[in-house]
């Protein structure tokens, strides 16, 4: 690491705050797969698997605390990756 | 981390080429532990073109095979076998790493003036970890079970039954993912962080462009070929049933992770070599290229529409109507950057003093076979025509028009392009002009002859 690089000492506090709310979206995930939720249940799977990459992307990847350029490459991927979901959903929900 | 970056050092350029070792080792030594990025462009080198040979060669032995009805020197398994190692050989070890990471290992700092790449002993990994990838190949080979038998597509549900070391292989083209998205990082960051005093991005020359956007589709493809190929192994080792429609799986899905992936795998096979035609056109034709930012802004384009397109290998598969069409409709607008690059290219030449060199034959040669392959690639993206011609050596004319005659032929243009520059001697001229031709004639005996009898119904996979 380089000297004039800013710290941002996230402390080890948050990162188990964010673990453990990765584990209880997981444990949510597996205790819904039971549940019947009809045409939302692909919608609130999606939803969950979004808020835990959220939190990994931008707290144990750090890119929360990054320059402008590394948020709009991410974005401009996520943005691609939704497109990609999008297409294929012409397949899934007319086939 | 920038800063980081920034400070690394830079080595006195001018008399240390690569003929010198850079580190404290002398001997081969000093090249397998090197971190010179010309040095590992040419141990890249030496690897693919040994595939390469591996490839050809067993394709030639398919030929033979075929050559007669029936059993000529192969039985159907060995026949399966080698159909599948060719394909998996030419595209994972020789097509898709073919131009990045020689060329652009070689020349992509040189051309924007960075003293090497950005990380290079990264660079110097992923040449580790094509290594590992082609070596888990080879031992799938001789393992009991058998070589890999599926085709390169490894399509479910026979990927999940094959009793063959389908897991292995899979395993192998999934650590070559690895050297893929290594360098596409590296070319990245490069162009980013390393560009001279004075490079601007509109000043950076055209390869450099289109590496970068090939960099851009390494990084977020190739991900989804390495999870798509995870699914399978897991599949095939406890019966989860993700896609194996016995196991209450879709084998759809399958293929459309796989081809997520694979197509716009194939830019990162052509962006390369436009950019390398991009590059040999203005030099032979001595005038500067027209419409250059034109070309650069498509090469983008092309990396982006390239994900939007997939689904035009499913045409024939069970998927919905809707998606059929839409598919169809967007994989038309692929023309539009590539037809915005043949016309640019062919300004360039117009009223140029044109000096037909090997280098620009090649490049001649690869706008008429690419030609035939974007051609025949319309009647493939059609959904009429589609299904006539599915599934037969149409497909496989089209593909090879596509890829040999578009990819291989630009590699040799940039063998012979690079090459004084590379070795610091000149290539036999008569020699080189005559294999343009050798080659010419022989790809267009092999292949123009598979549209004929693809045409008539000649079934893709027979023996
Ligand atoms: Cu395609």
């Amino acid at each position: 690491m380089s000297g004039n690089e800013k710290h941002h000492s996230t402390g080890y506090g948050i990162y188990i705050v964010v673990w453990l709310a990765l584990l209880a979206f997981t444990s949510i995930t597996v205790t819904i797969a039971g549940v019947s939720l009809g045409r939302y249940t692909l919608f609130i799977a999606l939803l969950i698997a979004a808020i835990k990459s959220a939190l990994v992307i931008n707290i144990f990847m750090h890119i929360k605390f990054e320059e402008k350029i590394f948020k709009v490459f991410l974005a401009l991927s996520g943005f691609t990756l939704v497109i990609i979901f999008l297409l294929t959903f012409f397949d899934f929900i007319y086939r | 981390m920038a800063n980081e970056i920034a400070a690394l050092p830079v080595r006195e350029a001018g008399n240390n080429f690569y003929h010198q070792s850079t580190n404290k080792h002398t001997g081969i030594l000093s090249w397998l532990l090197t971190k010179d990025h010309k040095r590992i462009g040419l141990m890249y080198m030496i690897a693919i073109m040994t595939f390469f040979v591996v490839g050809m060669i067993i394709g030639l032995l398919m030929r033979l095979e075929l050559i007669a009805p029936g059993r000529t020197i192969m039985n159907a398994q060995t026949y399966n076998t080698l159909f599948t190692l060719h394909g998996v050989i030419m595209i994972f070890l020789f097509i898709i790493p073919g131009l990045p990471a020689i060329f652009g290992n070689f020349f992509l700092p040189i051309q924007i003036g960075a003293a090497d790449v950005a990380f290079p002993r990264l660079n110097l990994l992923s040449w580790y970890i094509y290594i590992i990838g082609a070596i888990l190949v080879l031992v799938s080979l001789f393992l009991p079970g058998g070589p890999i038998d599926t085709g390169w597509t490894f399509y479910i549900p026979y990927s999940v039954r094959s009793t063959t070391n389908v897991s292995m292989a899979l395993f192998a083209a999934f650590v070559l993912g690895f050297s893929s998205i290594l360098t596409g990082i590296n070319f990245v960051t490069t162009v980013h962080r390393l560009r001279a005093p004075g490079m601007g991005f509109f000043k950076m020359p055209l390869f450099v462009w289109a590496t970068y956007a090939t960099a851009w589709i390494q990084i977020i493809a190739t991900p989804v070929v390495a999870i798509t190929i995870l699914l399978v192994i897991i599949e095939r080792a406890f019966g989860v049933g993700i896609f194996d429609p016995a196991l209450g799986g879709d084998p759809i899905l399958f293929q459309h992770m796989f081809w997520i992936y694979s197509h716009p795998a194939v830019y990162i096979m052509i962006l390369p070599a436009m950019g390398v035609v991009s590059e040999i056109i203005p030099t032979f034709s001595r005038r500067t290229i027209f419409g250059y930012k034109q070309i650069a802004y498509s090469s983008l384009a092309i990396a982006f529409i390239g994900y939007l397109v997939w689904a035009h290998h499913m045409f024939t598969s069970g998927m919905s109507d809707t998606a059929r069409w839409i598919f169809s409709l967007l994989t038309f607008i692929v023309a539009l950057p590539s037809g915005v690059k043949i016309f640019n290219w062919v300004a360039t030449m117009y009223k140029g003093s044109i000096d037909p060199q090997a280098p620009f034959l090649w490049v001649m040669n690869f706008i008429f076979l690419f030609s035939i392959g974007g051609l025949t690639g319309l009647v493939l993206g059609s959904l009429a025509t589609d299904i006539h011609v599915h599934d037969t050596y149409f497909v496989v004319a089209h593909f090879h028009y596509v890829m040999f005659g578009g990819t291989g032929t630009i590699f040799f243009a940039a063998l012979h392009y690079w090459f004084p520059k590379m070795f610091g001697k000149m290539y036999n001229k008569k020699f080189a002009n005559a294999a343009v031709a050798l080659f010419f004639i022989g790809f267009n005996m092999l292949f123009f002859s598979k549209i004929y009898y693809g045409l008539y119904g000649n079934a893709e996979k027979i023996l």
